[in-house]
């Protein structure tokens, strides 16, 4: 019988847990302000990926609605900086290439302006661009009219225009029915249309059917922009071929673009700055974890007389090991759940505020636990060991 | 491996020698004793006469850097820390001069906290607590702070929560050190009580009236033990010896 029979120095889990809590309860405000560190770290980490992701599912969204097969063929500038007027057949000639579903058009009507009315001087455009549209232009852009209505066959041949929703503004038409003056001639708003995230620049156009421009012209219009939707498996064959088909003499003078690239573009280059703002979230959350350290240091400093007491009570070191780790675990944890909170809340108030959909990723809500509890094990693994250290003679000093 | 000396010895030290530091200062400089079951002895001295380093030892909160101590038979140097915690969770009790209570928790969580160790879940805790605190006479005290109650009533609490494992042996450290001259006597009393019940109590104090009130009294000086009263002879002291014994005020003369 040389050691104790069956009895051993027990700590139930329960209380292990029990302790953490009473520990930190007992110092409210230094365990708030500790936490806070880790918090604002997480919360950083977690508003700047769900900004991000919100906007990333705002724009996989968009995408989905518009498509990203529209390709958009425009003229481009000679040898000496002249613009080339591409061919007036040009929408027919890509309405026959290989997987091309639709085809529209706009051709700017010389340098006509657009006036609210005869008192205004002429010269005076408000950067507002005339142009003639196909009929089937609202279905290729996969534009909105917003009030009136888009040309018939009877109105594109008289003198009604459809105004860009900025154009609207700025000539202050409000609803159809309105008039305007384009060139010399008084023209009726038939439609004004919503905006269009493809083609920015329909919004700032004043559109006229193709027989009318050609009256206020006194001649042809040649097709500016000819957009083309291809199927989704053709588009890169599309953009290789359309050149040469609407204006085979000189194909290197059309530009083609794809309006959904830039806006992917766009996005990327928030991205950049997304990784930016991460890593100096993960630098506000080793400050975090370095404050917890600081503060479990602080604590086993203060505490060695309960230390030594609870020794003599029966608590071995493991005991105290463990009470230690687990408080700093529950403070970082305290932080975490603080930070995700707090995340979430930035990430919605600003997603509301964009009307993007709210999408924060689950990945991110769990990394940002676990790295929460492994920032507090790290933190508290030091400060417990020389808790466990201390010796159980410092109950009985004074 | 330990031979054990005595059979009803709780404590037993063989030429116990504790240095600190380097050079070396002797704490205690050899000292054999043997505690029997049911004892209530005062170990007695000045300041810096090595009796709180002897507490720590008999307490194994502290090794001898040689020599041997037994604790109810068991050899000290062969138990780890886990051995020794287990046995402070399950066979020890320690009462100190300045109670060592956690402000801001009520008395019954205080004494409850006596068998966190013990692996006792909370509630049955709190059901021997309350015993605990109506044995030693603070049943309308449960819900108090440490704040709220007297020294007296405090060094109440720390005994109930040594006492409420029911450990075979009480260590207490100058009990009455921190108290008026009233509420020592009432915390010697209890501890007379506890005795009298059956606990085997090793009191550390330089106080001469109280060890004289204690059937024997361990002198010792510079590490040495000095003077042993012996054991009385025969079964643990009857109940009216040191009720007779405390009858005498503590202030008079003697």
């Amino acid at each position: 019988m040389s050691r104790p029979a069956g009895a051993r120095s027990v700590l139930l889990g329960s209380d292990l847990a029990r302790l953490g809590v009473t520990g930190l309860a007992a110092r409210p405000t230094r365990a708030v302000l500790s936490a806070l560190g880790i918090a604002i770290g997480i919360a950083a980490m977690i508003a700047v990926v769900g900004i991000s992701t919100s906007s990333q599912a705002q724009l996989r969204s968009t995408l989905d609605e518009l498509g990203t097969n529209l390709l958009v063929a425009s003229q481009g500038k000679d040898l000496f900086g002249e613009a080339v007027p591409l061919p007036t057949t040009a929408d027919e000639a890509a309405a026959r290439v290989t997987g091309v579903e639709s085809v529209a058009a706009t051709g700017t009507v010389g340098d006509l302006g657009a006036y609210r009315s005869s008192a205004v001087p002429k010269g005076r455009t408000n950067g507002l661009t005339v142009a003639t549209a196909t009929p089937g232009l609202l279905d290729v852009l996969g534009a909105r009219v917003a009030s009136g209505a888009w040309f018939t066959d009877g109105t594109a041949r008289y003198p009604v225009a459809v105004l860009g929703d900025e154009a609207a503004e700025r000539l202050g038409v409000v609803a159809p029915g309105e008039h305007v003056l384009i060139g010399e001639v008084v023209h009726v708003v038939g439609g004004i249309l919503a905006p269009v995230t493809l083609a920015p620049e329909i919004d700032a156009s004043v559109l006229v059917g193709e027989g009318d421009g050609a009256a206020l012209l006194g001649d042809a219009v040649h097709p500016t922009s000819v957009y083309v939707r291809a199927s989704e498996a053709d588009v890169d064959a599309v953009r290789q071929t359309v050149p040469r088909t609407i204006s085979p003499e000189s194909p290197n003078e059309v530009a083609v673009s794809r309006p959904s690239d830039a806006l992917v573009a766009k996005q990327a280059a928030d991205q950049a700055f997304t990784g930016l703002l991460v890593g100096l979230g993960s630098v506000a959350l080793l400050v975090g974890g370095i404050g917890v350290a600081n503060t479990m240091v602080i604590s086993v400093l203060e505490r060695r007389r309960e230390i030594g007491l609870r020794r003599a009570l029966g608590a071995a070191r493991r005991h105290v090991r463990r009470q230690f780790l687990v408080e700093a675990l529950f403070l970082s944890l305290l932080g975490g759940v603080g930070g995700i909170v707090l995340g979430v809340g930035v990430t919605a108030v600003f997603a509301v505020a964009n009307g993007w959909p709210l999408a924060v990723p689950p990945v991110v809500l769990g990394g940002g636990l676990v790295a929460t509890l492994a920032i507090g094990a790290l933190a508290g693994a030091w400060p417990a060991m020389r808790a466990a250290r201390i010796p159980p003679t410092v109950a009985l000093q004074s | 491996m330990s031979t054990v000396g005595a059979s009803d010895a709780v404590i037993e030290l063989r030429d116990v020698v504790r240095e600190y530091g380097s050079p070396p200062t002797l704490a205690l400089a050899g000292v054999s004793l043997v505690v029997r079951r049911g004892e209530m002895l005062a170990v007695v001295g000045p300041s810096g006469s090595g009796k709180s380093t002897m507490l720590n030892v008999l307490g194994t909160l502290d090794r001898p850097t040689s020599g041997t101590v037994l604790i109810d038979g068991v050899d000290v140097a062969s138990c780890t820390d886990d051995d020794l915690s287990a046995l402070r969770a399950h066979r020890i009790g320690f009462v100190f001069q300045q109670f060592h209570l956690t402000e801001g928790r009520t008395a019954i969580d205080n004494v409850s906290d006596g068998l966190l160790y013990s692996g006792v879940p909370l509630r049955e805790r709190r059901e021997r607590a309350e015993e605990a605190l109506v044995r030693v006479g603070l049943g309308h005290r449960l819900r108090h702070r440490p704040n709220q109650m007297s020294g007296g009533e405090r060094q109440r609490v720390a005994i109930a929560r040594a006492v409420v494992h029911r450990p075979p042996l009480l260590l207490a450290d100058e009990p009455t050190g921190n108290l008026d001259t009233k509420a020592g006597a009432g915390v010697v009393e209890l501890l007379h009580e506890l005795h009298r019940e059956g606990t085997t109590i090793v009191v550390i104090t330089h106080d001469v009236q109280l060890a004289r009130d204690l059937p024997r009294r361990v002198t010792i000086r510079d590490g040495h033990l000095d003077d042993d009263s012996g054991a009385p002879a025969g079964p643990p002291p009857s109940v009216g010896q040191p009720a007779t014994q405390d009858a005498v005020p503590l202030g008079s003369p003697s």
